[in-house]
């Protein structure tokens, strides 16, 4: 198993420095300091801000530069746009807010859509599962959109108007366990039932699929009950395809949640890249994306890692 | 065992018909099948496919996949003063496995690949039994044993994965066996296996029979494996018993024209005959299976008889219980006339 791990691993490092490579390069097609600059400003103001940056010497250099610094965990560099503001700071600062929302959102969508895409997979064909998976496409249908602007109406507004209560708050995100439920909980909720229609009916297609296995007739004539049939049998064959779903949607929460973070002004992940990038803030956006694409390595890893767990067949390959 | 010994039946099968929902409508797959089976016994229902071998053994057990397949009313299946045809769900989990133990066709896909052996069989156990988690261990090792896998210490901790074909059938065969069930029905058991894993697995399953005094349904199309291990025999076709008997009357005297044309469909090796009337081809039954949905007017079979005459299409014969405890289902049954006491429609 260790082995395993290690092999993974390995496997990965040169991805990696593809991803950085490309992504180096990308960065640079056009000049960032000329786009920082503007086109205003003189040579010797150029050549000043280049030397400053290390962007002056040869692309190689700087790139063995940087994976030494990513290598040590090393992002002191200094932010273009706030000055005294290292890229560490502003990660750091970034982290704690998008993981308030995202991994409430996972842990949330993945538990209501796997409970319910096994109560569809057991009723199946019968009215309650006709009803959960139309409700499934309606909720699918929708767009994230009108969920938001719903939700910040009905949610801060119109309770606040007409029955003096305000449990959620749209601005003003304040750090700190006791205000979570004000600034998070709405945007988690309208997460929750935007990735729910997709991945109920993604877990029920499994679990129906599971459900005409042999061994589940093999578990029944065993004296097994229909709960250790669901629960037990089936969803650990099931748990391939859901811890795929999952890992796939990780990353993307992690960094993506950038609707949820702009509309509810949350200093996350999202919004802070989102910001970078407007303000063409080159070392800020060279440090976060090679953030998220080591994030997405090290999801992949995970994902082999715990199909090796739940699957005794992968352990050989 | 002698088939037409006193004693009392561990199972009475009464008129059970089990029918499908299908997109073109309902299909009676088991139609009116009733026969009884004896302490330590074994059974053997033949039949080619489609014929309602296997709905017939998952009627027993209530396992017909749910919101499809169903039992009709009136049909009775009596075990241990039990109807197994309308009895609850929790009686029959507690049945399940206890005392009604059920081994089948697939031993690649009948194990759940993400469990080890031991676990599967400790499962059942663990239903059934009130023995602490070691002793279940050691009960689960002590069945591999019992099934002739070698190395049953080390087998339990492995997956399916890492068996072959004839061992996961021990591995069903153990945990099938593991609580002592009064009675094995086995469906299929050998069909997926090479012959001499077969032979194995045959030899394995009758002195495990012998030994724990297990009543067995054999379920399967090969007429050989009947002739092997069973006492009697029930011959379906189109979800109907055709006929019935001792393993003995069923291969030297045939009555129904359908069970005389499947043994003849038999290749047999070392059988003298003179050279000219040896014949070329196996001789096979023309015609097909009758589709469920539509089938022919009298006699299911009557167009593919070799010996039909006209009441045969006009008229759908009765089951016919002749001596020796036989039955067939004929107008115009092969050899003596049978008593003609009826039984069932």
């Amino acid at each position: 198993m260790w082995f395993y791990i290690l092999r993974r691993l390995l496997y990965n490092v040169p991805v990696y420095l593809g991803i950085i490579f490309f992504m180096m390069l990308a960065l640079r097609v056009n000049d960032p300091i000329w786009a920082f600059l503007g086109k205003n400003a003189s040579r010797e103001q150029y050549e000043a801000f280049a030397a400053k940056a290390g962007l002056d010497r040869p692309f190689l250099s700087q790139y063995a530069r940087f994976l030494a610094d990513l290598a040590t965990l090393n992002f002191s560099a200094e932010s273009w746009d706030q000055p005294g503001k290292s890229a560490r700071d502003l990660l750091l600062a970034a982290i704690v807010p998008s993981l308030a929302i995202t991994i409430p959102a996972l842990i949330l969508t993945s538990l209501v859509s796997i409970a319910i895409g096994l109560a569809a997979a057991h009723f199946r064909g019968r009215w309650v599962d006709r009803a959960l998976m139309i409700a499934a496409v309606l909720g699918m249908s929708i767009s994230v959109l009108v969920y938001i602007v719903l939700g910040q109406y009905f949610g801060a507004f119109w309770l606040k108007k007409h029955f003096g209560w305000s449990p959620f708050e749209i601005a003003g995100y304040e750090p700190g366990l006791s205000s979570w439920s004000t600034y998070c909980l709405l945007p988690v909720l309208i997460s929750v039932a935007v990735a729910m229609g997709y991945d109920t009916r993604f877990y029920r297609a499994v679990m129906v699929e599971e459900c005409g296995r042999d061994y589940i007739t093999t578990a029944r004539a065993k004296g097994a009950g229909a709960g250790k049939v669901l629960f037990v049998h089936m969803l650990k064959n099931a748990m391939i395809p859901i811890i795929t779903n999952i890992m796939i949607t990780l990353p993307f929460l992690i960094g993506g949640e950038i609707l949820m973070e702009v509309y509810f002004n949350i200093p996350g992940m999202g919004r802070r890249l989102l910001t970078a990038i407007v303000a063409k803030d080159f070392p800020v956006v060279q440090v976060f994306t090679a953030m998220f694409a080591a994030l997405f390595i090290l999801t992949n890893i995970l994902t082999d890692i715990l199909y090796a767990i739940f699957d005794p067949r992968v352990r050989l390959s | 065992m002698n088939p037409a010994s006193p004693s009392t039946p561990v199972l009475q099968v009464r008129h059970l018909s089990t029918c499908f929902k299908t997109a073109q409508g309902i299909v009676t797959a088991v139609d009116d099948v009733s026969f009884d089976l004896y302490p330590g016994e074994t059974l053997g229902i033949v039949g080619e496919s489609g014929c309602g071998k296997t709905v017939t053994s998952k009627s027993i057990l209530r396992l017909l996949p749910e919101g499809q397949g169903f039992i009709k009313p009136g049909s009775e299946i009596w075990f241990g003063g039990v109807n197994l045809a309308a009895a609850g769900e929790k009686i029959l989990r507690a049945i399940r496995g206890a005392r009604i133990a059920m081994i089948f066709q697939e031993p690649m896909t009948a194990l759940n690949p993400v469990f080890t052996i031991g676990w599967q069989i400790e499962e059942a156990l663990q239903y059934h039994s009130k023995l602490p988690r070691r002793e279940r261990r050691r009960r689960a090792v002590e069945m591999l044993r019992l099934v002739e896998i070698p190395n049953p210490e080390q087998r339990v901790k492995e997956y399916p994965h890492q068996l072959s074909g004839g061992m996961r059938q021990r591995v069903m065969i153990a945990i099938a066996l593991c609580c002592e069930p009064d009675i094995l029905i086995a469906d299929e058991p050998t069909t997926a296996l090479d012959v001499t894993i077969q032979a194995q697995i045959l030899q394995l399953l009758e002195g495990l029979r012998r030994k724990l005094n297990t009543s067995v349904i054999l379920i399967t199309h090969n007429l050989g494996v009947v002739a092997q291990v069973c006492d009697r025999v029930l011959v379906m076709y189109a979800g109907r018993i055709v006929e019935s008997g001792s393993v003995f009357d069923i291969f030297h005297r045939p009555q129904h024209p359908y069970t005389q044309a499947l043994l003849q469909s038999l290749p047999r090796a070392g059988k003298k005959q003179p050279v000219e009337t040896r014949p070329r081809r196996l001789p096979a039954i023309p015609g097909i299976v009758p589709s469920l949905l539509d089938l022919p007017r009298g006699c299911r079979f009557h167009d593919r008889c070799p010996c039909k005459q006209d009441r045969c299409a006009e008229e759908e014969p009765r089951l016919l219980e002749g001596p020796d405890a036989r039955e067939v289902r004929c107008h115009y049954p092969i050899g003596p006339a049978p008593a003609a006491a009826e039984r069932g429609a």
